[in-house]
Protein backbone atom coordinates (compact mmCIF):
# COMPACT_ATOMS: atom_id res chain seq x y z
CA UNK A 1 0.00 0.00 0.00
CA UNK A 2 1.86 3.14 -0.95
CA UNK A 3 1.29 6.29 1.87
CA UNK A 4 -0.34 9.08 0.71
CA UNK A 5 2.16 12.46 0.80
CA UNK A 6 1.02 14.38 3.57
CA UNK A 7 -0.15 17.64 2.10
CA UNK A 8 1.92 20.57 2.92
CA UNK A 9 -0.03 23.26 1.45
CA UNK A 10 -2.37 24.18 4.87
CA UNK A 11 0.21 23.28 7.33
CA UNK A 12 0.09 25.79 9.90
CA UNK A 13 3.20 27.44 9.27
CA UNK A 14 1.83 28.17 5.29
CA UNK A 15 -1.25 29.52 7.11
CA UNK A 16 0.96 31.73 9.43
CA UNK A 17 3.06 32.63 6.61
CA UNK A 18 0.06 33.67 4.15
CA UNK A 19 -1.82 35.74 7.06
CA UNK A 20 1.63 37.62 7.69
CA UNK A 21 2.12 38.26 4.43
CA UNK A 22 -1.50 39.79 4.07
CA UNK A 23 -0.95 41.87 6.32
CA UNK A 24 1.81 43.25 5.76
CA UNK A 25 0.72 43.61 2.50
CA UNK A 26 -2.08 45.59 3.41
CA UNK A 27 -0.37 48.16 5.66
CA UNK A 28 1.84 48.77 2.57
CA UNK A 29 -0.93 49.45 0.54
CA UNK A 30 -2.20 51.49 2.77
CA UNK A 31 0.98 54.00 2.80
CA UNK A 32 0.64 53.93 -1.22
CA UNK A 33 -3.18 55.00 -0.75
CA UNK A 34 -2.45 57.55 1.64
CA UNK A 35 0.45 59.50 -0.35
CA UNK A 36 -1.69 59.09 -4.06
CA UNK A 37 -5.37 60.36 -2.07
CA UNK A 38 -2.94 63.23 -0.43
CA UNK A 39 -1.61 63.84 -3.68
CA UNK A 40 -4.82 63.85 -5.46
CA UNK A 41 -7.17 66.03 -3.08
CA UNK A 42 -4.87 68.71 -2.60
CA UNK A 43 -4.17 68.71 -6.32
CA UNK A 44 -7.94 68.95 -7.39
CA UNK A 45 -8.42 71.74 -4.94
CA UNK A 46 -5.56 73.33 -5.71
CA UNK A 47 -5.88 73.82 -9.27
CA UNK A 48 -9.92 74.67 -9.07
CA UNK A 49 -9.15 77.94 -9.51
CA UNK A 50 -7.53 77.58 -12.88
CA UNK A 51 -10.06 75.17 -13.74
CA UNK A 52 -12.96 77.51 -13.29
CA UNK A 53 -11.02 80.37 -15.05
CA UNK A 54 -11.19 82.71 -12.08
CA UNK A 55 -7.44 82.91 -11.66
CA UNK A 56 -4.28 82.71 -14.05
CA UNK A 57 -1.66 80.68 -13.41
CA UNK A 58 0.56 83.44 -14.25
CA UNK A 59 -1.47 85.69 -12.39
CA UNK A 60 -1.01 83.59 -9.42
CA UNK A 61 2.48 82.53 -9.60
CA UNK A 62 3.85 86.18 -10.47
CA UNK A 63 1.18 88.46 -9.46
CA UNK A 64 2.08 90.66 -6.36
CA UNK A 65 -1.46 91.86 -5.23
CA UNK A 66 -2.90 89.84 -3.08
CA UNK A 67 -6.08 91.62 -2.16
CA UNK A 68 -8.92 88.69 -2.10
CA UNK A 69 -11.29 91.26 -0.67
CA UNK A 70 -11.36 94.02 -3.00
CA UNK A 71 -14.12 94.63 -5.65
CA UNK A 72 -11.98 92.85 -8.05
CA UNK A 73 -9.95 90.64 -5.98
CA UNK A 74 -6.44 89.64 -7.47
CA UNK A 75 -5.15 86.62 -5.98
CA UNK A 76 -0.80 87.08 -7.15
CA UNK A 77 0.92 84.77 -3.93
CA UNK A 78 4.09 86.01 -5.64
CA UNK A 79 4.44 88.12 -2.26
CA UNK A 80 4.27 84.65 -0.55
CA UNK A 81 6.55 82.38 -2.90
CA UNK A 82 9.21 84.97 -2.93
CA UNK A 83 8.71 85.33 0.75
CA UNK A 84 9.25 81.91 1.38
CA UNK A 85 12.21 81.01 -0.53
CA UNK A 86 13.92 83.84 1.10
CA UNK A 87 13.71 82.64 4.65
CA UNK A 88 14.45 79.25 3.50
CA UNK A 89 17.64 80.03 1.72
CA UNK A 90 18.65 82.68 4.86
CA UNK A 91 17.56 79.89 6.99
CA UNK A 92 20.33 77.86 5.64
CA UNK A 93 23.35 80.63 5.09
CA UNK A 94 23.48 81.25 8.71
CA UNK A 95 22.38 77.08 9.73
CA UNK A 96 25.14 75.59 6.98
CA UNK A 97 28.08 76.78 8.27
CA UNK A 98 27.20 76.12 12.25
CA UNK A 99 26.35 72.38 11.16
CA UNK A 100 29.41 72.09 9.20
CA UNK A 101 31.69 73.21 12.31
CA UNK A 102 29.89 70.82 14.67
CA UNK A 103 30.07 68.07 12.76
CA UNK A 104 33.62 68.31 12.17
CA UNK A 105 33.80 68.99 16.00
CA UNK A 106 32.29 65.69 16.76
CA UNK A 107 34.21 63.95 14.15
CA UNK A 108 37.75 65.38 13.21
CA UNK A 109 38.32 67.05 16.31
CA UNK A 110 37.67 65.91 19.34
CA UNK A 111 35.90 62.37 18.20
CA UNK A 112 35.56 61.53 22.06
CA UNK A 113 33.61 63.77 23.52
CA UNK A 114 32.71 65.97 21.34
CA UNK A 115 30.39 63.20 20.21
CA UNK A 116 29.08 62.48 23.67
CA UNK A 117 28.67 66.08 24.15
CA UNK A 118 27.03 67.15 21.16
CA UNK A 119 24.90 64.19 20.27
CA UNK A 120 22.28 64.80 23.18
CA UNK A 121 22.21 68.66 22.24
CA UNK A 122 21.52 67.86 18.46
CA UNK A 123 18.85 65.34 19.54
CA UNK A 124 17.32 67.84 22.57
CA UNK A 125 17.43 70.56 19.23
CA UNK A 126 15.22 68.25 17.01
CA UNK A 127 12.92 67.80 19.80
CA UNK A 128 12.04 70.95 20.70
CA UNK A 129 8.58 71.23 19.35
CA UNK A 130 8.20 74.05 16.81
CA UNK A 131 5.50 76.39 18.67
CA UNK A 132 8.13 76.63 21.38
CA UNK A 133 10.47 77.89 18.92
CA UNK A 134 8.14 80.36 17.71
CA UNK A 135 7.59 81.64 21.34
CA UNK A 136 10.95 82.28 22.47
CA UNK A 137 11.58 84.03 18.81
CA UNK A 138 8.51 85.98 19.71
CA UNK A 139 9.84 86.63 23.24
CA UNK A 140 13.59 87.04 22.59
CA UNK A 141 14.40 87.56 19.11
CA UNK A 142 11.80 89.53 18.39
CA UNK A 143 12.39 92.06 20.94
CA UNK A 144 16.44 91.96 20.83
CA UNK A 145 16.00 92.70 16.99
CA UNK A 146 13.56 95.66 17.76
CA UNK A 147 15.83 97.03 19.67
CA UNK A 148 19.36 96.95 18.36
CA UNK A 149 17.95 97.18 14.46
CA UNK A 150 15.83 98.94 12.11
CA UNK A 151 12.39 97.83 11.97
CA UNK A 152 9.77 96.34 14.20
CA UNK A 153 11.45 93.09 15.37
CA UNK A 154 9.32 91.09 13.49
CA UNK A 155 10.01 89.97 10.06
CA UNK A 156 12.15 88.46 7.43
CA UNK A 157 15.51 88.45 9.82
CA UNK A 158 13.48 86.82 12.86
CA UNK A 159 11.97 84.33 10.93
CA UNK A 160 15.46 83.38 9.49
CA UNK A 161 16.71 83.00 12.53
CA UNK A 162 14.34 80.85 14.25
CA UNK A 163 14.20 78.68 11.63
CA UNK A 164 18.01 78.68 11.38
CA UNK A 165 18.20 76.83 14.56
CA UNK A 166 15.12 74.85 13.68
CA UNK A 167 17.51 73.09 10.99
CA UNK A 168 20.67 73.08 12.80
CA UNK A 169 19.93 69.18 13.78
CA UNK A 170 19.10 68.03 10.51
CA UNK A 171 22.00 69.24 8.56
CA UNK A 172 24.15 68.58 11.96
CA UNK A 173 23.44 64.47 12.09
CA UNK A 174 23.12 64.31 8.31
CA UNK A 175 26.92 65.88 7.47
CA UNK A 176 27.96 64.26 10.92
CA UNK A 177 27.12 60.94 9.48
CA UNK A 178 28.61 61.63 6.11
CA UNK A 179 31.64 62.42 7.82
CA UNK A 180 31.96 59.51 10.25
CA UNK A 181 31.51 56.60 7.33
CA UNK A 182 34.48 58.45 5.43
CA UNK A 183 36.92 55.89 4.54
CA UNK A 184 39.98 56.16 6.83
CA UNK A 185 42.72 55.41 5.19
CA UNK A 186 41.95 58.56 2.84
CA UNK A 187 42.52 60.82 5.44
CA UNK A 188 45.58 58.99 6.86
CA UNK A 189 47.44 59.04 3.71
CA UNK A 190 46.79 62.78 3.47
CA UNK A 191 48.44 63.17 7.07
CA UNK A 192 51.50 60.97 5.20
CA UNK A 193 52.15 63.30 2.60
CA UNK A 194 52.73 66.10 5.82
CA UNK A 195 49.11 68.07 5.00
CA UNK A 196 48.02 69.89 8.52
CA UNK A 197 44.23 68.85 10.09
CA UNK A 198 42.82 71.88 8.07
CA UNK A 199 44.40 71.04 4.71
CA UNK A 200 42.77 67.53 5.31
CA UNK A 201 39.45 69.03 6.47
CA UNK A 202 39.42 71.12 3.46
CA UNK A 203 41.09 69.58 0.41
CA UNK A 204 40.26 66.29 1.44
CA UNK A 205 37.51 65.78 3.24
CA UNK A 206 34.92 68.29 2.44
CA UNK A 207 35.21 67.38 -1.26
CA UNK A 208 34.60 64.07 -1.00
CA UNK A 209 31.59 64.37 1.14
CA UNK A 210 30.02 67.39 -0.76
CA UNK A 211 27.56 65.89 -2.21
CA UNK A 212 26.50 63.88 1.19
CA UNK A 213 25.89 67.60 3.41
CA UNK A 214 24.80 69.29 0.56
CA UNK A 215 21.73 66.51 1.36
CA UNK A 216 21.66 67.41 4.72
CA UNK A 217 21.32 71.45 3.69
CA UNK A 218 18.61 70.56 0.99
CA UNK A 219 16.77 68.33 3.84
CA UNK A 220 16.87 71.12 6.25
CA UNK A 221 15.68 73.69 3.66
CA UNK A 222 12.75 71.08 3.08
CA UNK A 223 12.01 71.56 6.84
CA UNK A 224 12.16 75.05 6.90
CA UNK A 225 10.61 75.68 4.10
CA UNK A 226 7.40 73.81 4.96
CA UNK A 227 7.63 75.05 8.84
CA UNK A 228 4.34 77.32 9.47
CA UNK A 229 3.55 77.94 13.38
CA UNK A 230 6.77 79.05 14.66
CA UNK A 231 7.41 81.68 11.27
CA UNK A 232 3.78 82.49 11.29
CA UNK A 233 4.50 83.90 15.12
CA UNK A 234 7.65 85.41 13.78
CA UNK A 235 7.38 87.28 10.36
CA UNK A 236 4.61 89.92 10.46
CA UNK A 237 2.72 88.89 7.99
CA UNK A 238 2.13 91.51 5.74
CA UNK A 239 1.08 90.70 2.07
CA UNK A 240 3.95 92.57 0.40
CA UNK A 241 7.89 91.72 -0.99
CA UNK A 242 10.13 92.66 1.83
CA UNK A 243 12.73 95.44 0.42
CA UNK A 244 14.83 94.75 3.47
CA UNK A 245 15.63 91.79 6.10
CA UNK A 246 14.15 93.56 9.05
CA UNK A 247 10.42 94.49 7.11
CA UNK A 248 7.50 91.58 7.67
CA UNK A 249 6.46 89.68 5.08
CA UNK A 250 4.50 86.25 4.70
CA UNK A 251 5.28 82.95 3.61
CA UNK A 252 2.70 80.31 2.05
CA UNK A 253 2.57 78.39 4.97
CA UNK A 254 1.71 81.47 7.18
CA UNK A 255 -0.93 82.78 5.03
CA UNK A 256 -2.08 79.62 4.96
CA UNK A 257 -2.38 79.39 8.32
CA UNK A 258 -4.07 82.35 9.21
CA UNK A 259 -6.43 82.02 6.23
CA UNK A 260 -7.81 78.47 6.10
CA UNK A 261 -10.06 79.22 8.81
CA UNK A 262 -11.39 82.49 8.03
CA UNK A 263 -13.09 81.60 4.96
CA UNK A 264 -15.81 79.53 3.57
CA UNK A 265 -14.79 76.52 1.77
CA UNK A 266 -14.81 76.69 -2.44
CA UNK A 267 -14.91 80.16 -2.34
CA UNK A 268 -12.01 81.42 -4.81
CA UNK A 269 -10.05 83.30 -1.67
CA UNK A 270 -10.17 79.66 -0.17
CA UNK A 271 -9.23 77.57 -3.21
CA UNK A 272 -6.47 80.18 -3.58
CA UNK A 273 -5.03 79.17 -0.52
CA UNK A 274 -5.12 75.41 -1.43
CA UNK A 275 -3.18 76.66 -4.80
CA UNK A 276 -0.44 77.99 -2.46
CA UNK A 277 -0.60 74.14 -0.74
CA UNK A 278 0.04 72.94 -4.02
CA UNK A 279 3.10 75.20 -4.43
CA UNK A 280 3.53 73.77 -0.93
CA UNK A 281 3.67 70.10 -1.86
CA UNK A 282 5.42 70.57 -5.41
CA UNK A 283 8.15 72.24 -3.75
CA UNK A 284 8.58 69.01 -1.13
CA UNK A 285 8.89 66.93 -4.80
CA UNK A 286 11.38 69.13 -6.16
CA UNK A 287 13.40 68.79 -2.41
CA UNK A 288 13.10 64.84 -2.93
CA UNK A 289 14.15 64.97 -6.17
CA UNK A 290 17.31 66.80 -5.19
CA UNK A 291 18.00 64.37 -2.14
CA UNK A 292 17.84 61.82 -4.51
CA UNK A 293 20.17 62.94 -7.04
CA UNK A 294 22.51 63.96 -4.75
CA UNK A 295 22.81 60.52 -2.86
CA UNK A 296 23.21 59.06 -6.33
CA UNK A 297 26.16 61.42 -6.78
CA UNK A 298 27.51 60.25 -3.23
CA UNK A 299 27.34 56.55 -4.38
CA UNK A 300 30.08 57.08 -6.92
CA UNK B 1 49.95 82.70 5.71
CA UNK B 2 51.44 79.20 7.24
CA UNK B 3 49.56 76.24 6.72
CA UNK B 4 50.13 75.30 10.47
CA UNK B 5 48.29 79.17 11.27
CA UNK B 6 45.66 78.40 8.78
CA UNK B 7 44.90 74.67 10.88
CA UNK B 8 45.25 76.61 14.21
CA UNK B 9 42.47 79.93 13.15
CA UNK B 10 40.48 76.86 11.35
CA UNK B 11 40.19 74.94 14.23
CA UNK B 12 39.92 77.65 16.86
CA UNK B 13 36.52 78.47 14.59
CA UNK B 14 35.20 75.13 14.66
CA UNK B 15 35.48 74.65 18.39
CA UNK B 16 33.74 78.05 18.65
CA UNK B 17 30.74 77.42 16.69
CA UNK B 18 30.37 73.69 17.99
CA UNK B 19 30.14 75.55 21.42
CA UNK B 20 28.23 78.26 19.95
CA UNK B 21 25.75 75.54 19.90
CA UNK B 22 26.05 73.77 22.94
CA UNK B 23 25.33 77.30 24.56
CA UNK B 24 22.09 78.23 21.93
CA UNK B 25 20.59 74.81 23.18
CA UNK B 26 21.84 75.89 27.08
CA UNK B 27 20.34 79.55 26.42
CA UNK B 28 16.95 77.98 24.85
CA UNK B 29 16.26 75.74 27.41
CA UNK B 30 17.26 77.32 30.65
CA UNK B 31 15.19 80.44 29.09
CA UNK B 32 12.21 78.37 28.66
CA UNK B 33 12.42 76.40 31.81
CA UNK B 34 13.31 79.46 34.02
CA UNK B 35 10.61 81.48 32.87
CA UNK B 36 8.31 78.92 32.30
CA UNK B 37 8.82 76.88 35.60
CA UNK B 38 8.16 79.91 38.12
CA UNK B 39 4.60 80.04 36.48
CA UNK B 40 3.85 75.61 36.43
CA UNK B 41 1.62 75.16 39.72
CA UNK B 42 -0.51 72.03 40.38
CA UNK B 43 -3.43 74.77 39.68
CA UNK B 44 -2.03 75.61 36.34
CA UNK B 45 -2.07 72.48 35.01
CA UNK B 46 -5.31 71.08 36.10
CA UNK B 47 -7.57 74.22 35.85
CA UNK B 48 -9.26 75.05 32.91
CA UNK B 49 -8.01 78.58 30.16
CA UNK B 50 -9.49 81.70 30.83
CA UNK B 51 -10.45 84.01 27.70
CA UNK B 52 -10.44 87.28 28.90
CA UNK B 53 -9.58 86.90 32.96
CA UNK B 54 -5.89 86.25 34.33
CA UNK B 55 -5.44 82.99 35.48
CA UNK B 56 -5.89 80.78 33.07
CA UNK B 57 -4.68 76.92 33.07
CA UNK B 58 -3.58 74.05 30.49
CA UNK B 59 -5.36 71.21 32.50
CA UNK B 60 -8.00 70.28 29.48
CA UNK B 61 -5.13 71.11 27.07
CA UNK B 62 -2.81 69.12 28.95
CA UNK B 63 -5.14 65.86 28.65
CA UNK B 64 -5.62 66.33 25.38
CA UNK B 65 -2.38 66.03 24.33
CA UNK B 66 -1.89 62.57 26.13
CA UNK B 67 -4.85 61.20 25.27
CA UNK B 68 -4.63 61.99 21.37
CA UNK B 69 -0.90 60.55 21.74
CA UNK B 70 -2.28 57.30 22.80
CA UNK B 71 -4.92 57.43 20.05
CA UNK B 72 -2.31 57.92 17.49
CA UNK B 73 0.41 55.54 18.74
CA UNK B 74 -3.00 52.58 19.15
CA UNK B 75 -3.31 53.47 15.34
CA UNK B 76 0.23 53.81 14.04
CA UNK B 77 2.44 50.99 15.66
CA UNK B 78 0.59 47.75 14.11
CA UNK B 79 0.47 49.56 10.65
CA UNK B 80 4.33 50.76 11.14
CA UNK B 81 5.27 47.47 11.96
CA UNK B 82 3.61 46.18 9.28
CA UNK B 83 5.36 47.39 6.90
CA UNK B 84 8.65 48.16 8.10
CA UNK B 85 8.67 44.30 8.42
CA UNK B 86 7.92 44.20 5.04
CA UNK B 87 10.55 46.94 3.34
CA UNK B 88 12.80 45.36 6.07
CA UNK B 89 12.28 41.17 5.60
CA UNK B 90 10.20 40.64 2.35
CA UNK B 91 10.72 43.37 -0.19
CA UNK B 92 12.92 42.13 -3.00
CA UNK B 93 15.03 44.46 -4.60
CA UNK B 94 12.84 46.01 -8.03
CA UNK B 95 10.58 48.80 -9.01
CA UNK B 96 7.95 48.35 -6.48
CA UNK B 97 10.34 48.65 -3.35
CA UNK B 98 11.81 51.39 -4.75
CA UNK B 99 8.40 53.14 -5.06
CA UNK B 100 7.08 52.02 -2.04
CA UNK B 101 10.69 53.52 -0.85
CA UNK B 102 9.89 57.21 -2.70
CA UNK B 103 6.54 57.02 -1.41
CA UNK B 104 8.08 56.65 2.53
CA UNK B 105 10.42 59.56 1.74
CA UNK B 106 7.87 61.78 0.22
CA UNK B 107 5.35 61.36 2.37
CA UNK B 108 7.95 61.55 5.93
CA UNK B 109 9.56 64.76 4.33
CA UNK B 110 5.65 66.56 3.38
CA UNK B 111 5.44 69.45 5.16
CA UNK B 112 2.96 69.47 8.83
CA UNK B 113 0.94 72.06 7.51
CA UNK B 114 0.31 69.59 4.47
CA UNK B 115 -0.97 66.87 6.39
CA UNK B 116 -3.38 68.64 8.53
CA UNK B 117 -4.67 70.11 5.35
CA UNK B 118 -5.07 67.07 3.74
CA UNK B 119 -6.98 65.62 7.24
CA UNK B 120 -8.84 68.93 7.10
CA UNK B 121 -10.33 67.72 3.53
CA UNK B 122 -10.59 64.04 3.91
CA UNK B 123 -11.09 63.12 7.52
CA UNK B 124 -13.07 66.39 8.48
CA UNK B 125 -15.25 66.99 5.71
CA UNK B 126 -15.55 64.08 2.80
CA UNK B 127 -15.72 61.53 6.04
CA UNK B 128 -17.93 64.26 8.35
CA UNK B 129 -15.64 63.23 11.70
CA UNK B 130 -15.61 66.76 12.21
CA UNK B 131 -13.16 68.45 14.47
CA UNK B 132 -12.41 66.24 16.60
CA UNK B 133 -9.81 63.92 18.38
CA UNK B 134 -10.15 60.73 16.23
CA UNK B 135 -9.53 63.42 13.49
CA UNK B 136 -6.26 64.57 14.29
CA UNK B 137 -5.50 60.94 15.83
CA UNK B 138 -5.60 60.09 11.97
CA UNK B 139 -3.92 63.26 10.56
CA UNK B 140 -0.90 62.31 13.09
CA UNK B 141 -1.21 59.02 11.64
CA UNK B 142 -0.37 60.01 8.69
CA UNK B 143 2.59 62.27 9.65
CA UNK B 144 3.63 59.52 12.33
CA UNK B 145 3.38 56.45 9.89
CA UNK B 146 6.43 56.84 7.56
CA UNK B 147 8.77 57.41 10.79
CA UNK B 148 7.47 54.35 12.43
CA UNK B 149 8.06 51.90 9.06
CA UNK B 150 11.73 53.66 9.37
CA UNK B 151 12.63 53.27 12.57
CA UNK B 152 11.12 49.29 12.25
CA UNK B 153 13.13 48.43 9.27
CA UNK B 154 16.30 49.82 10.83
CA UNK B 155 15.80 47.95 13.46
CA UNK B 156 15.32 44.82 11.60
CA UNK B 157 18.09 45.69 9.30
CA UNK B 158 21.01 45.87 12.61
CA UNK B 159 19.49 42.21 13.99
CA UNK B 160 22.91 39.94 12.75
CA UNK B 161 22.15 38.00 9.83
CA UNK B 162 23.06 34.37 11.95
CA UNK B 163 19.89 35.29 13.89
CA UNK B 164 17.88 34.84 10.89
CA UNK B 165 19.82 31.56 9.55
CA UNK B 166 19.72 29.41 12.65
CA UNK B 167 16.07 30.31 12.85
CA UNK B 168 16.12 28.80 8.81
CA UNK B 169 18.13 25.75 10.16
CA UNK B 170 16.11 24.75 13.22
CA UNK B 171 13.45 24.44 9.90
CA UNK B 172 11.09 27.82 11.09
CA UNK B 173 8.50 29.23 8.99
CA UNK B 174 9.67 32.91 8.00
CA UNK B 175 6.60 34.33 10.15
CA UNK B 176 7.63 33.08 12.51
CA UNK B 177 11.80 33.51 12.77
CA UNK B 178 9.74 37.32 12.26
CA UNK B 179 7.78 37.22 14.95
CA UNK B 180 9.85 35.22 17.58
CA UNK B 181 13.35 35.28 16.72
CA UNK B 182 13.79 38.81 14.90
CA UNK B 183 11.51 40.99 16.26
CA UNK B 184 12.39 40.43 20.31
CA UNK B 185 16.29 41.82 18.90
CA UNK B 186 14.67 44.20 17.57
CA UNK B 187 12.21 45.45 19.89
CA UNK B 188 14.48 47.53 21.96
CA UNK B 189 15.77 49.82 18.77
CA UNK B 190 11.79 49.94 17.86
CA UNK B 191 10.50 50.88 21.57
CA UNK B 192 13.16 53.49 21.74
CA UNK B 193 12.21 54.93 18.31
CA UNK B 194 8.88 54.83 19.28
CA UNK B 195 9.24 56.73 22.29
CA UNK B 196 11.45 59.20 20.32
CA UNK B 197 8.94 59.61 17.70
CA UNK B 198 5.87 60.14 20.39
CA UNK B 199 7.96 63.11 21.48
CA UNK B 200 7.59 64.62 18.07
CA UNK B 201 4.11 64.05 17.22
CA UNK B 202 3.97 65.41 20.93
CA UNK B 203 5.09 68.98 19.59
CA UNK B 204 3.03 68.53 16.70
CA UNK B 205 0.27 71.77 16.21
CA UNK B 206 -0.18 72.99 12.01
CA UNK B 207 -1.52 69.11 11.50
CA UNK B 208 -4.11 69.56 14.45
CA UNK B 209 -4.92 72.61 13.70
CA UNK B 210 -7.22 71.60 11.24
CA UNK B 211 -8.18 68.51 12.21
CA UNK B 212 -8.35 68.40 15.94
CA UNK B 213 -9.87 71.92 16.60
CA UNK B 214 -8.70 74.83 18.20
CA UNK B 215 -11.21 74.78 20.54
CA UNK B 216 -12.18 72.73 23.86
CA UNK B 217 -15.40 71.98 25.35
CA UNK B 218 -16.04 71.65 28.98
CA UNK B 219 -14.65 68.85 29.92
CA UNK B 220 -16.36 67.12 33.25
CA UNK B 221 -13.72 64.44 34.41
CA UNK B 222 -15.91 62.51 36.60
CA UNK B 223 -17.71 61.47 33.47
CA UNK B 224 -16.15 58.50 32.41
CA UNK B 225 -18.73 57.65 29.82
CA UNK B 226 -16.91 57.47 26.07
CA UNK B 227 -20.38 58.52 24.42
CA UNK B 228 -20.96 61.38 26.36
CA UNK B 229 -20.24 64.78 24.59
CA UNK B 230 -18.55 66.19 27.63
CA UNK B 231 -16.19 63.08 28.63
CA UNK B 232 -12.93 63.48 28.05
CA UNK B 233 -12.53 59.56 26.81
CA UNK B 234 -14.99 60.66 24.09
CA UNK B 235 -12.95 60.04 20.64
CA UNK B 236 -15.48 62.36 19.04
CA UNK B 237 -15.26 65.94 20.64
CA UNK B 238 -12.86 68.69 19.35
CA UNK B 239 -9.77 68.86 21.52
CA UNK B 240 -6.90 71.95 21.57
CA UNK B 241 -3.85 70.35 22.33
CA UNK B 242 -1.02 71.84 23.82
CA UNK B 243 1.12 72.87 21.41
CA UNK B 244 -2.14 74.98 19.34
CA UNK B 245 -2.68 76.52 22.65
CA UNK B 246 0.30 77.58 22.84
CA UNK B 247 0.25 78.84 19.40
CA UNK B 248 -3.61 80.39 19.47
CA UNK B 249 -2.12 82.15 22.93
CA UNK B 250 0.71 83.71 21.36
CA UNK B 251 -1.05 84.76 18.40
CA UNK B 252 -4.46 86.11 19.17
CA UNK B 253 -4.27 85.36 23.14
CA UNK B 254 -6.81 88.33 25.03
CA UNK B 255 -6.08 87.39 28.51
CA UNK B 256 -3.45 89.82 30.92
CA UNK B 257 -1.14 87.00 31.36
CA UNK B 258 -1.10 85.52 28.17
CA UNK B 259 2.88 85.97 28.11
CA UNK B 260 3.08 84.16 31.15
CA UNK B 261 0.49 81.28 30.37
CA UNK B 262 2.24 80.45 26.83
CA UNK B 263 5.83 80.17 28.91
CA UNK B 264 4.56 77.97 31.57
CA UNK B 265 3.10 75.93 28.36
CA UNK B 266 5.70 75.76 26.68
CA UNK B 267 7.78 74.67 29.73
CA UNK B 268 5.17 71.72 30.17
CA UNK B 269 6.15 70.71 26.73
CA UNK B 270 9.16 70.62 26.68
CA UNK B 271 9.74 68.80 30.10
CA UNK B 272 7.26 66.24 28.73
CA UNK B 273 9.65 66.50 26.22
CA UNK B 274 13.13 65.48 27.36
CA UNK B 275 10.97 63.15 29.80
CA UNK B 276 10.24 60.81 26.32
CA UNK B 277 13.91 61.41 25.29
CA UNK B 278 15.12 60.02 28.89
CA UNK B 279 12.21 57.64 28.95
CA UNK B 280 13.67 56.62 25.48
CA UNK B 281 16.92 56.01 26.65
CA UNK B 282 15.94 54.11 29.75
CA UNK B 283 12.86 52.07 28.68
CA UNK B 284 15.59 50.66 25.55
CA UNK B 285 18.77 49.72 27.94
CA UNK B 286 15.74 48.08 30.23
CA UNK B 287 14.45 45.72 27.84
CA UNK B 288 17.21 44.79 25.97
CA UNK B 289 18.79 43.45 29.23
CA UNK B 290 15.40 41.58 29.69
CA UNK B 291 15.39 40.22 26.29
CA UNK B 292 19.16 39.16 26.25
CA UNK B 293 21.99 38.07 28.04
CA UNK B 294 23.83 40.86 27.15
CA UNK B 295 24.47 43.92 30.20
CA UNK B 296 24.57 46.99 28.06
CA UNK B 297 22.90 47.94 24.45
CA UNK B 298 25.56 49.70 21.80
Amino acid sequence: MRVKPKKTRFEKHHIENFIGRAYMSFCVLLLIVIIVSMVYFVASKGIANFVSGEVKVSDFLFGTKWSPEADTPSYGAFPFIAGSFLVTLLAALIASPLSICAALFMTEIVPGWGKKLLQPVIELLSGIPSVVYGFVGLSVIVPFLRNTLPGQGIGVAAGALVLSVMILPTITSVAADALASLPQNLKESSFALGATRWQTISRVILPTTFPAIMTGVVLGMARAFGEALAVQMVIGNAPFVPRSLFESASTLTSVITLGMGNTTMGSPQNNALWSMALVLMLMTFVFVLLVRMLERRNKI
Amino acid sequence: MKPRTADKIATAIIVTFALLIVAILVGLLGYILIRGMSHISWDFLTSAPQKIRAGGGVGPQLFNSLFLLVLTLIITIPLGLGAGIFMAEYARPGRLTNFIRLVVEVLSSFPSIIVGLFGLLLIVNTFNLGFSLISGALALTFFNLPLMVRITEQAFRTVPKQQKEAGFALGLSKWKIVTSVLLPVALPTIITGTILSAGRVFGEAAALMFTAGMSSPRLDFSNWNPLSPSSPLNPFRPAETLAVHIWKVNSEGLAPDALQIAAGASAVLVLTVLIFNLAARFFGRFIYRKLTASKRMN
